[in-house]
This record gives C-alpha cells, sequence and structure tokens, in this order.
C-alpha cells in the first residue's frame, strides 16, 4: 500500500487526466449520439443511411486503431492539435455509435402513436422528437447508457497507449520505477472502479431529470 | 372545407384506397362508417398527410396539402386528430399534454396556453384531472384530454378516427357527448365510427365505404332506413342486430 502512498501525486495527476477524458469525451459522445440517433429515426431516406453507417462502422473499429491513426495520422496531414483533445474527440466519436444504439432501441421502445400524435398537432419532425419521443425513449434506456458510459471509462485508458498520461500510464510509469505491479495496478483498477460507479449515478440522476423536465 | 379528388393509396402492391372523391363543407358533420380494413383509417391519415396519397389531390381550406416539412406541419396545426388509441404524451401531465403544441408551434405564452387548456379540460368535463399523467384516468378521461389537446390548437377541422373503439362501454356515452357538443357548435367534422346512435344523432352526412371504395353516401336518416346498395344493407343489419 505504501507505494500508493508514496506516488499519490502522479496518481492523482494520472485520474485528474482520466476524469478529464472521461467527462468530456462523455459530454462529446452524447450529443454527438443523439444527432446519429434523430438521423437514424428521420424521414429523410440519405439521413437514414448516414446514421446507420456511421453505427455500422464505428462499432466494427477498434478504439485502439483510431487513437493510433489520429494521434499520429493526422499530423502527417498538416492537422495538429493538442494530444488530450485528439483523444477525447477520437473516443467521443466511437462511443457515440454505442450511445446511438442504445438511444435508437430506446425510441423503437416508444409506440409510433406517440409521434404521431406529436406530428398530428403540427410539431415538426425534431420537435416530435424533442420533446415527445426522446424524453421517453430515455427513460428506458437508463441502464444501457450507463453501461455505455462505464465501457467508455474504461476505455479512456487506452489513450495511454497513445501517450496521454492518465491514470493507467500514471501506474505503468510508477511501476517502472517501484516494481510492485501487484498494488499499483490494483490500486488503479480500484479507482477506475469508483469512476465507474460516480459515472452511473450521476447518468442515472440526470436521465431522471431529463425525463422530469419533459 | 376539404375537397378529396380521385384519391388512390397504395400499400406496396395492395390498392386500399380506390378514386375516392368527396368534399366537406365548413361545419358539416361527416360519419365515414364501413367494415373493418374499408380504408376508413387510412382516408382519414391521408387527410393530414399521416399517410401520403399515392395520388390524386387533397385540399385543406383550399390549399393543397402540402408534401413534407414546415409547411406540413402549418397545415396538420389546423386539423386536429383524435386516435382510437388516444396516445396522449405518457410522460406528461393532462396540462401538459394540452399546452405543449400552442407553446411550440404557435408560440403561445405559458401563462395564455394554461388558461386556455384549463377552460377546455373544464369544457370536457375533467378539469380535476389536469396534473395528473394520463396512465392515472380512466379511457374516458384520457379521450376526452385527447380532444381537449387538439381544440387547443383551434383547428379548423378535426378527424376522430374510431375515438371510442378502445373504451369500456359505460364510457363511450361520456366521449359521444364531448363530440356532439362539438358538433353542435359548428365545427368541421370526420368521424369513423361503428357507433350508429352517433352518427343518427349529430351526423349531416353519412359516408359507407367497402374494400377502399365510397359505395355510398346520403343523410343518415335515409340511409338509415333506407339503404341503396346491397353492401350497406348487409353492413347494416350487421351492426344493427349486434
Ligand atoms: N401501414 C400499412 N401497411 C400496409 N397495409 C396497411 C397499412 N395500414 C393499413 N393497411 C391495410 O389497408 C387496408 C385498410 O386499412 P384501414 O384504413 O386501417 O381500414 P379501416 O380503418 O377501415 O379498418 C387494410 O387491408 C389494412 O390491412
Ligand atoms: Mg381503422
Amino acid at each position: 500500500m505504501s507505494v500508493l502512498l508514496d506516488h499519490l501525486p502522479e496518481f492523482w495527476e494520472g485520474l485528474v487526466v482520466t476524469l478529464q477524458l472521461t467527462a468530456a469525451s462523455f459530454a462529446g459522445a452524447a450529443v454527438l449520439g443523439l444527432v446519429v440517433t434523430s438521423m437514424r429515426v428521420s424521414p429523410v431516406a440519405v439521413l437514414r443511411g448516414i446514421g446507420t453507417a456511421y453505427v455500422e462502422t464505428f462499432q466494427n473499429l477498434p478504439l485502439l486503431v483510431l487513437l493510433v491513426l489520429a494521434v499520429f495520422g493526422l499530423p502527417e496531414i498538416g492537422i495538429k492539435a493538442d494530444l488530450l483533445v485528439t483523444a477525447v474527440v477520437v473516443i467521443a466519436v466511437y462511443e457515440a455509435a454505442y450511445i446511438a444504439e442504445a438511444l435508437r432501441s430506446g425510441v423503437n421502445a416508444v409506440s409510433a402513436g406517440q409521434g404521431e400524435a406529436a406530428r398530428a398537432l403540427g410539431l415538426t419532425f425534431g420537435q416530435s422528437l424533442r420533446h415527445v419521443v426522446l424524453p421517453q425513449a430515455l427513460r428506458t434506456v437508463i441502464q444501457p447508457l450507463g453501461n455505455v458510459f462505464i465501457a467508455l471509462t474504461m476505455n479512456t485508458s487506452l489513450a495511454a497507449a497513445v501517450g496521454v498520461v492518465d491514470l493507467t500510464a500514471a501506474a505503468n510509469r510508477v511501476n517502472l520505477i517501484e516494481a510492485q505491479p501487484i498494488p499499483i495496478f490494483v490500486g488503479a483498477g480500484l479507482a477506475y472502479a469508483l469512476v465507474a460507479a460516480c459515472v452511473g449515478l450521476v447518468t442515472g440522476r440526470l436521465e431522471r431529470r431529463l425525463v422530469t423536465a419533459g | 372545407m376539404i375537397q378529396i379528388q380521385a384519391l388512390n393509396k397504395w400499400f406496396g402492391d395492395h390498392h386500399v384506397l380506390h378514386d375516392v372523391d368527396l368534399e366537406v363543407a365548413q361545419g358539416e358533420v361527416l360519419v365515414v362508417i364501413g367494415p373493418s380494413g374499408s380504408g376508413k383509417s387510412t382516408l382519414c391519415r391521408c387527410l393530414n398527410r399521416l399517410e401520403s396519397a399515392s395520388s390524386g389531390t387533397i385540399r385543406i381550406d383550399g390549399v393543397p396539402v402540402p408534401e413534407e416539412g414546415r409547411e406540413l406541419a402549418r397545415l396538420r396545426a389546423d386539423v386536429g386528430m383524435v386516435f382510437q388509441s388516444f396516445n396522449l404524451f405518457q410522460h406528461k401531465t393532462v396540462l401538459e399534454n394540452v399546452v405543449l403544441a400552442p407553446m411550440k408551434v404557435r408560440g403561445v405564452g405559458r401563462a395564455e396556453a394554461e388558461r386556455t387548456a384549463r377552460e377546455l379540460l373544464e369544457r370536457v368535463g375533467i378539469a380535476e384531472q389536469a396534473g395528473k399523467l394520463p396512465a392515472r384516468l380512466s379511457g374516458g378521461q384520457q379521450q376526452r384530454a385527447a380532444i381537449a389537446r387538439a381544440l387547443a390548437m383551434r383547428p379548423k377541422v378535426m378527424l376522430f378516427d374510431e375515438p371510442t373503439s378502445a373504451l369500456d362501454p359505460e364510457m363511450v356515452g361520456e366521449v359521444l357527448d364531448v363530440m356532439a357538443g362539438l358538433a353542435a357548435d359548428g365545427m368541421t367534422m370526420v368521424v369513423v365510427t361503428h357507433e350508429m346512435g352517433f352518427a343518427r344523432r349529430a351526423a349531416d352526412r353519412v359516408v359507407f365505404m367497402d374494400g377502399g371504395r365510397i359505395v355510398e353516401t346520403g343523410r343518415p336518416d335515409t340511409f338509415f332506413e333506407a339503404p341503396r346498395t346491397d353492401r350497406a344493407r348487409d353492413f347494416l343489419a350487421k351492426v344493427l342486430t349486434h
């Protein structure tokens, strides 16, 4: 245990980076996931096609490949961005596919009559989605979304492989000095578990508030 | 108010509406009857383009029903619809159900929207249910709430697709009473129903559909006393003895 306490500042800094990665890519993935879901249920065939292609593409590519491609490939074509920002964008883009899939199952669970009634009243497609269909869809997908969010938390550790000094990278560095992998990585693992538990709590509450705000 | 010319509708290669021509005058109450599967719902849904017509033209208040987008939304705002299964927004209270469209579509302020909503809920007899979620209401109350929600948009026309078919028998009357009140107030109404009593009492004209065609149309007294076609006679014999 003392090895963890001895290197508390390193662990703390790594944890902060992991939290930043998680929170920022959550936010990005949620917004993008909503957009992709709206496209997938839209009456316009082209938008539906794009939405479906998006989900299929990113569900069939490994996140690590995308991270490596973005971090090492983008500078090659002249796009230079902060490493952390690049990682956030890539994780958000990737996880949005899973959020879109979860949201769509929720939209399908809402009876067609709800959207029809909204449109019959003169709401546009977007308004009926926003005020009628999605609030009810969210209620049914709190659990699956929570699971996506937790998977996302774990997936942020892949950013360590492209040089982001997150909790995993910090643990790795400490281990190179101390050579005590078991307490170091068990400690890091517990920290991830704690973050995941918090994410679960926060998203659950957030969605319930979204639902009641209608 | 409504003009339908040579309306055809196919679902795939299933021809559901055949060359339907129909006019509904301002303030007229038109009751559509006919056996299940004869195309009554499809006709109703074509009027506000929940189903798109395969061919033919539909005009509401002189304006052809737009294909899509904001124009279509604007037309739908003027055409109220009441569904067999109520379709109240399950996550919103009755009051929120009624104020949503006036606020989001017409841009009415909340205070005014709520005032109008409470008046309408009073009118359909469920003022005290305003704060409840739809699932807490009886079927008859839900359908009256759905009527209030449609009326809140001050529609030019109201469409009813079997509004009492999903109700327990003892609740049918309370909904039909509200509809008869609307008819008496001069609302233009298209009502698909199996309630022949309502048709006799409130209709200006009855249309009998079978196999996607309008087979017979007439004033309710003449239609019910002396239907001209065999198909209408058969249908009436069945529904009136049941
Ligand atoms: N969305 C749809 N897809 C395919 N066929 C449909 C659809 N809606 C209705 N139909 C068919 O169209 C015919 C007319 O249906 P409908 O208008 O609901 O009749 P009614 O309301 O008079 O019972 C029926 O044969 C029905 O099976
Ligand atoms: Mg029907």
